[in-house]
């Protein structure tokens, strides 16, 4: 475990760099993290996902894999891969500052 | 007065449930119904084998009644809904069947037509699935017509059943061409949208190690936007592309149609939400499920099936005594993965411990986790062992539901 500055929070990290506590998260701690994913500007088609991430997590304790999200979310695969390119379910989990999805066995 | 059990899907997990309770509970006690959309029970382990011309369709395929003792009513139809509410299954011929528990053993299907292009030009010419009987006997013809070129194996998301088939499906082709003479002109790559060659971690840099070993190529994180199989390649979210002659592809799976169709009984993807270790459905108690049915974090594999229906058939019965339910499912699954040149390996895990080295069941046992002989013959010989011991309910010695922890080396675990 680590710690990282956030929007001027120190906030406890996983070695991945998923949020210890998910409440500690905040809006602009979000666009911080995405700047560090390599995503410069959250949209709104982004923060659609990002806040759909966060109800799921609250309703059922973890975060979609990309097939549910791309059922779900009303944001199809092909443009999750484009509004977070390096791996939908993770990349969107992390920002959202929810815990890692567990992988499917 | 007679209660009856309604046991959806009579393959692996349907029928070791019906005769393990038929054989707890009398008949005037509990009816026990099994109902399947058709009558060809495939031992499915097998199908792995049919592309190499090593089994044949109709060696692995048995009818369905017979694999059901005497006193369970087997039952030839198409389940169209449920409605958990009246506590009714609603056929597709009309009819409905009322129950005091139902069992859901509907498996998985497979999804080939949520894949961009994987069903269009191409398919069934290039591009094969084995995962069910009529694309493995396709593909059996397609590789006996191969002259070489690059062969590519893609697994395009999990859940998968038996998600070490894929990569078996790699050793045993790397086998193939070489008893065939001609494996310098093949090449072979394994595409998977995982972060390395298997899920767990020590069990995946031992597998890794083993296509390395066999010149089969690895492609990690590659998630199959497209199957483009009039140009012959994949072609991944991310703008990579894998170049293929004869693609074999394992397409999604979702749970059974009529999940979906069925208000409160499934996930997103059709999975039956139960509790992992009761294997009770948090959302109707006196709903059960097991195997490639169930939504738990765990392989969708025979061996859990088998190990599931140990613990399912104990709290069906605690559940009719309006008993509280104490048998517990530890995530327990193991596998034999063929590793070609007449040799196989063996995993064994749960939900708390991952693959380890070492013997199964004991110490004098089977190897864990390394190629031998012994293991091939370990999976040849399941054949016969399911059918006649692990479909009709029989305890097998040293096979039983809890994974055992005595013959492995714990302390090599990082
Ligand atoms: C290629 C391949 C290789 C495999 N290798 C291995 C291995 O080496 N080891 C291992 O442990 N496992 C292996 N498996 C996985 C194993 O076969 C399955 O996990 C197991 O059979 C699951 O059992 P089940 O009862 O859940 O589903 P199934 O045995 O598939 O049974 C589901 C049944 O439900 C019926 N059904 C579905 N919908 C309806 C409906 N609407 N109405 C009526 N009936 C319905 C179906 O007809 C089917 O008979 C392999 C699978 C494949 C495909």
């Amino acid at each position: 475990m680590t710690t990282a500055i956030y929007a001027g929070k120190p906030v406890e990290v996983t070695d991945e760099g998923f949020l210890e506590n998910p409440s500690q998260w905040d809006e602009q701690m979000a666009r911080e993290i995405a700047r560090a994913e390599g995503i410069e500007e959250l949209t709104d088609r982004h923060w659609v996902v990002i806040r759909f991430m966060r109800s799921q997590y609250e309703e059922k304790g973890a975060g979609p894999s990309v097939r549910v999200l791309g059922k779900t979310s009303g944001v199809s695969v092909k443009e999750l891969y484009q509004l977070f390119p390096k791996g939908p379910a993770k990349t969107a989990a992390k920002i959202a500052g929810i815990p890692k999805p567990i992988g499917c066995i | 007065m007679t209660k009856r059990v309604v046991i959806v899907g009579g393959g692996t997990g349907g029928t070791i449930v019906a005769n393990r309770l038929r054989r707890a509970e009398p008949p005037d006690e509990l009816e026990i119904v099994v109902v399947d959309q058709d009558d060809h029970h495939v031992y499915q382990p097998g199908l792995l084998f049919v592309p190499f011309g090593l089994a044949k369709l109709d060696e692995i395929t048995r009818p369905r009644g017979h694999q059901l003792h005497r006193g369970i009513t087997y039952r030839l139809g198409k389940v169209d809904r449920v409605d958990v509410e009246a506590e009714q299954v609603l056929l597709e011929d009309g009819s409905s069947l009322g129950y005091d528990v139902l069992v859901i053993a509907s498996g998985a299907v497979l999804a080939p037509e949520e894949t961009e292009g994987l069903t269009g030009p191409g398919w069934g010419e290039k591009v094969f699935t084995f995962y069910e009987p009529g694309g493995a006997t396709a593909l059996h013809e397609a590789l006996e017509r191969f002259r070489g070129g690059s062969i590519v194996v893609n697994v395009i998301d999990m859940p998968i059943k038996c998600p070490v088939a894929p990569l078996e499906f790699c050793f045993l082709a790397d086998s193939y061409f070489h008893d065939r003479g001609m494996r310098p002109d093949v090449k072979l790559t394994y595409v998977t949208p995982l972060d390395g060659a298997f899920t767990k971690p020590v069990a995946s840099s031992r597998l890794a190690d083993l296509l390395a070993a066999k010149g089969v190529e690895l492609v990690t994180e590659f998630n199959t936007a497209e199957v483009d199989g009039h140009g012959g390649r994949l072609i991944g979210y991310d703008g990579r592309e894998v170049p293929f002659d004869l693609a074999v592809v394992v397409p999604l799976h979702n749970g059974a149609p009529f999940v979906g169709r069925s208000p409160g009984l499934g996930d997103e993807l059709g999975f039956i939400d139960v509790d992992e270790h009761t294997l009770q459905s948090r959302a109707h108690p006196n709903v059960f499920a097991l195997g490639d049915a169930a939504g738990v974090p765990v392989s969708k594999a025979g061996s859990v099936t088998h190990f599931q229906g140990e613990t399912l058939v104990e709290n069906v019965r605690q559940f009719l005594r309006g008993a509280p339910l104490d048998a517990l499912y530890d995530g327990h699954a193991n596998c034999f993965i063929e590793t070609g040149f007449g040799k196989a390996l063996l995993i064994d895990f749960n939900y708390d411990t991952e693959p380890l080295p070492g013997h199964y069941p004991s110490r004098v046992g089977l190897p864990l986790l390394k190629e031998s002989r012994l293991n091939h013959l370990g999976k040849l010989m399941f054949q016969p062992l399911y059918w006649h011991g692990l479909l009709p309910g029989r305890d097998v010695p040293g096979i039983g539901a809890d994974m055992p922890t005595h013959g492995k080396s714990t302390a090599t675990v990082p």
